[in-house]
């Protein structure tokens, strides 16, 4: 036993003594959104800390996409760390792309990732990406609207009421739209939005046996009620709008509410950014009156090593340092703590400063609230809330979406849009050998 | 004329060019034919074993497939005519004495030097955004309702952008071969009481033939190939869907390397269909 | 009489010359000027042209987040390499089939242009299969291949009909007093060519210097180009109209300069044998 310790004891002196001596440059390809353009400005706090080196590789999502799934399944070994979502990592661990990250430091605390995030980016139990933050979706609208119009958000509304309120609110004369959504095509975009619709409406994706259930009045019902709400109240153009577009429409006080991302809440909270900062109000997404189903997603950006790559360990030297509970505080130091990352771990919502931040507990709940496992009122085989957690599934999604951002643009009826989705998801199906 | 050594020298010079692109277009090319016949699922765990003729019938027989032919050829097809058309009056405007012909010259000869990403960023953020664009302000100020127009008008808003990145280049050419022609033949079609639209008809434009065949045919290689402009403006959607595009979405976005292979066989025949058609005409003109 | 008409007629022309001119050319101006605009008066409506606080804050920003000189550097490299490379192999092609043309000339010439036509999405895992097992992944030696490759069609093109248009009799004469091959490359044909050559040059930089699919697909650090450094500012959060031209403005500014400089030789040279 003592033996055993005293060669621990060894080991580890000579990983410390052999990271200080060979110091690596690890190569990070990473997403272009504010959390990571901050993390990058806090580069030389890690340098300072391990001797290593990052180069970055900051894309945009699409290309991100794109590049990042080229390589690992090619085992291309262009990256010693991928920044990815929710929907790749379990698929990746299963195909044994990724590093396990089960021998996390002690002081790194892994127990402390909230569990929701911690289950969605694992494989069999075992973790596979490490959350630098994660999201769920809520109702932001502008509480001076709101009172203007005499209504008050309840904390649960329901689509309807979000329908009166926007109908309230709307106000073409001084560029005030009652309500901003996601129609940008995109399974990631307008596709992943819809989806979060339709199942607050009951609709699912597929059946037990993987049919697609587009022919269902689920899903009519629920695209049905969103075209006549965005034709109503939304924006111009809205067919076209993604999360960006919204976010500065939102910011430039061109919108009553807009249902997204709950991150965005840092963004339009922000007074540098944001010309609406304090007057904005916080409320679950919402459900169809008696569907017990709300429409909120749940997502992570997370870091992931993939496997092949020579530096391993720096690579997880620096997730334990960008994903860490140091790394908040730090942030937290230096911006204020609405602009850490949120939504990663337990003990940030336990932090009595955070409490106090006005979206900290709405996003608790509402990442609390989804549940991949169970993501609409109907069972279905697949895990995964406003996605599908199967390789062929943003390739179907982002065709359908497609075909509902035309309908959005006004080139297709309904019907047309729902018949084409259920042709080419049970087409795409067959051919990868569900059904 | 040339002698045999000349002759064997000419071949050797002609050597590395000529091998050099036999392997750029036949290994990838081989390679491509090769997965084609595969059901090649790179997140399903790899190469899955013979497809037979499954993913060419797949890739036919789905309903994305005619409508993405036909955009491709309205988009390459109005572009041409738009960068033709317009070129041949730019550079007729541009042949005639006027003050500062230089600086003109460059200011419409600089959008050529764009890169297609950043044309199309800047389009779509700075003048279609529905919101905040320059055209959205326009056309309130003109009290019009705002157009979303990559949505709305997304094959005629494509097909801008892509036209003003081709037009420098088309009235360059056409420009170039105008100033060749013998100002004494325009003279004595004058004397002769010829018109200017007569003098257009019968000498100029016979005059230009050549040229807008070459214009017409760089312009289709290049176009055939458009990506950058669709993938950043649409994504596809709205009828953008380009046959390059859809074996896009077909390797990367559905991971399907087998049938976004097929499908660059298909866009190889159908370029070569164009090219054959385009190369007999600029071949005949190429003799003459 | 005459002269003032043509005085009249030649101050409609400059008008119209001109508005066509800046039509043209406004998109690029537009992106400039907001480049040096705040965010909130990029979107300022109406909107602002000249009248606002000039400010260098959005080139601090780009510049903070992303090395530009890097980029600039990789796209010089992969634009300057490949033409160089491509233009050692297209001329002796070229001046092959211009000066000793056999009955295959044409096809030959044809066919490479059609090598153009492959679809770059069709191909990229071949290529990029390819570059895994070379270790050409993210080097610029395997770029300036692919982007010599990509243009070698319209060089040897370009080239050819310059070449076409050198009368054969100066060659002739020149071998009667006894020239070398080598000798009627160097001192006869190559000043000849200089022209098309210098031509051919900047085109081909340019189509380099502004590829976009290769250059952002097979590289990830040490041989990413401006095109690679632009693809992080396509949507970013928020207001960002300002940044967006403040990183297009560095992307396309180099290869504008360098146009504008050398543009009398470019157009000169652009013809592809459209002139007889």
């Amino acid at each position: 036993m003592k033996l055993r310790s005293t060669f621990r004891a060894a080991t580890a002196l000579t990983l410390v003594s052999a990271a200080a001596v060979s110091a690596e440059t690890i190569t990070i390809a990473t997403v272009n959104n504010g959390d990571m353009i901050r993390m990058q400005g806090y580069t030389d706090d890690f340098t300072e800390k391990t001797g290593h080196e990052v180069e970055w590789v900051t894309l945009e999502e699409n290309v991100l996409r794109q590049r990042v799934t080229t390589d690992i399944t090619t085992n291309g070994g262009q990256f010693d760390i991928m920044t990815i979502g929710m929907y790749e990592t379990p698929i990746w661990g299963a195909n044994d792309w990724l590093v396990p990250l089960d021998d996390l430091s002690e002081d790194y605390d892994v127990n402390d990732i909230l569990p929701a995030m911690r289950a969605g980016l694992s494989h069999d139990d075992t973790l596979y990406a490490a959350p630098f933050y994660g999201e769920s979706s809520m109702v932001m609208y502008r509480t001076d609207l709101m009172e203007e119009a005499g209504l008050e958000m309840p904390d649960a509304p329901t689509w309807q009421f979000i329908r009166e309120a926007a109908a309230a609110m709307d106000d073409p004369e001084n560029h005030v739209n009652g309500i901003c959504l996601r129609g940008k095509a995109g399974w990631g975009e307008g596709g992943a939005f819809i989806t979060v619709t339709g199942n607050s409406f009951g609709a699912r994706w597929f059946d037990m046996d993987w049919n697609a259930q587009f022919d269902q009045p689920e899903w009519k019902e629920a695209l049905t009620f969103f075209v006549n709400l965005m034709n109503d109240y939304g924006p111009e153009g809205y067919a076209t709008n993604g999360f960006n577009e919204n976010l500065s429409l939102f910011q430039q006080g061109k919108c009553g509410m807009w249902i997204d991302a709950t991150v965005a809440a840092s963004f339009v909270t922000n007074p540098e950014d944001s010309e609406v900062a304090d007057s904005v109000g916080f409320a679950l997404a919402p459900n169809s009156e008696g569907v017990e189903k709300r429409s909120n997603w749940l997502w992570a950006w997370a870091l992931a090593i993939p496997a092949g790559t020579q530096k391993e360990d720096a690579a997880k030297e620096f997730i334990e340092w960008a994903t860490s509970k140091d790394y908040i505080e730090m942030v937290a130091e230096n911006e204020g703590w609405a602009n850490v990352p949120p939504g990663a771990r337990t003990s940030l919502y336990e932090t009595p400063e955070y409490q106090e931040v006005p979206f900290a507990d709405i996003t608790l709940d509402s990442i609390n609230a989804a549940d991949p496992t169970d993501p609409t009122v109907d069972p279905v085989p697949y895990v995964g809330i406003q996605f599908v957690a199967i390789p062929e599934f943003a390739g179907i999604a982002t065709q359908v979406s497609q075909e509902f951002s035309a309908v959005y643009a006004g080139q297709q009826s309904i019907d047309e849009a729902l018949e084409t989705a259920q042709a080419i998801t049970n087409e795409a199906m067959e051919a990868a050998g569900y059904q | 004329m040339a002698t045999k050594a000349s002759r064997s020298a000419a071949r050797l010079m002609m050597a590395p060019a000529v091998v050099l692109l036999m392997a750029w277009m036949l290994v990838p090319l081989s390679m491509t034919v090769w997965f084609s016949f595969r059901k090649y699922l790179p997140l399903r765990g790899g190469d899955l074993g013979f497809a037979g003729f499954e993913n060419y019938g797949r890739f036919v027989s789905s309903s994305s497939f005619w409508p993405a032919v036909s955009t491709t050829l309205i988009i390459v097809g109005s572009v041409l005519v738009i960068t033709v058309v317009l070129g041949v009056l730019l550079a007729l405007l541009l042949d005639q004495p006027f003050w500062g012909q230089g600086v003109v010259r460059i200011l419409i000869i600089a959008p050529f030097f764009v890169m297609p990403t950043v044309s199309a960023l800047v389009w779509k953020n700075m003048f279609m955004d529905p919101t905040n664009g320059l055209f959205a302000h326009l056309w309130r100020l003109f009290g019009a309702d705002p157009v979303a127009w990559l949505s709305e008008a997304s094959t005629g808003s494509v097909v801008l952008i892509i036209a003003w990145r081709w037009l420098p280049f088309a009235t360059l050419i056409l420009l170039t071969a105008i100033q060749s022609l013998d100002s004494e033949q325009l003279e004595a079609a004058e004397m002769d009481g010829a018109g200017p639209l007569q003098r257009f008809g019968h000498i100029i434009l016979p005059h230009l033939g050549r040229a807008i065949t070459i214009v017409i045919l760089i312009q289709t290689i290049f176009l055939l190939s458009i990506f950058a402009e669709i993938f950043v403006t649409t994504g596809g959607a709205f009828g953008t869907r380009t046959l390059t595009y859809l074996i896009f979405q077909r390797v990367l976005e559905s991971q399907n390397v087998g049938l976004g292979s097929a499908g660059g066989v298909y866009a190889i025949i159908l370029a070569n269909i164009v090219a054959l058609f385009l190369m007999r005409i600029v071949g005949k003109n190429l003799d003459a | 009489m005459a002269r003032a008409v043509t005085t009249r007629r030649k101050t409609l022309t400059t008008a119209l010359a001109w508005v066509v001119g800046l039509v043209i050319f406004f998109p690029i101006l537009w992106t400039i000027l907001t480049s040096f605009k705040t965010e909130a008066q990029a979107v300022a409506n109406p909107p602002l042209f000249l009248n606002f606080d000039w400010t260098l804050e959005n080139y601090a920003v780009v510049q903070e987040r992303s090395n530009y000189m890097r980029f600039l550097w990789n796209s010089v490299i992969l634009a300057g390499g490949s033409t160089i490379l491509g233009i050692l192999v297209a001329v002796p092609a070229a001046w092959s089939m211009a000066f000793v043309p056999s009955r295959r000339t044409k096809d030959i010439l044809l066919w490479m242009l059609s090598t153009k036509m492959l679809p770059a999405v069709g191909v990229l895992y071949p290529i990029y299969l390819l570059f895994i097992r070379f270790g050409l992944l993210d080097s610029r030696a395997g770029l300036v291949m692919v982007l010599m490759l990509i243009n070698l069609p319209i060089i040897v093109w370009m080239l050819y009909t310059y070449f076409r248009e050198i009368p054969g009799e100066i060659l002739e004469a020149a071998r009667m007093d006894g020239a070398t091959l080598r000798e009627e490359l160097l001192y006869i044909l190559t000043p000849m060519a200089i022209p098309g050559i210098a031509s051919t040059v900047l085109l081909n930089f340019i189509l380099a210097w502004n590829e976009a699919f290769w250059t952002l697909n097979l590289t990830a650090v040490d041989a990413a180009p401006l095109t690679a450094f632009i693809a992080s500012y396509s949507s970013p959060e928020g207001l960002f109209f300002a940044k967006l031209s403040a990183a297009s403005t560095m992307a396309i500014a180099p290869i504008l300069i360098l146009g504008w400089f050398s543009q009398k030789q470019l157009v000169r040279g652009l013809t592809f044998g459209a002139v007889k």
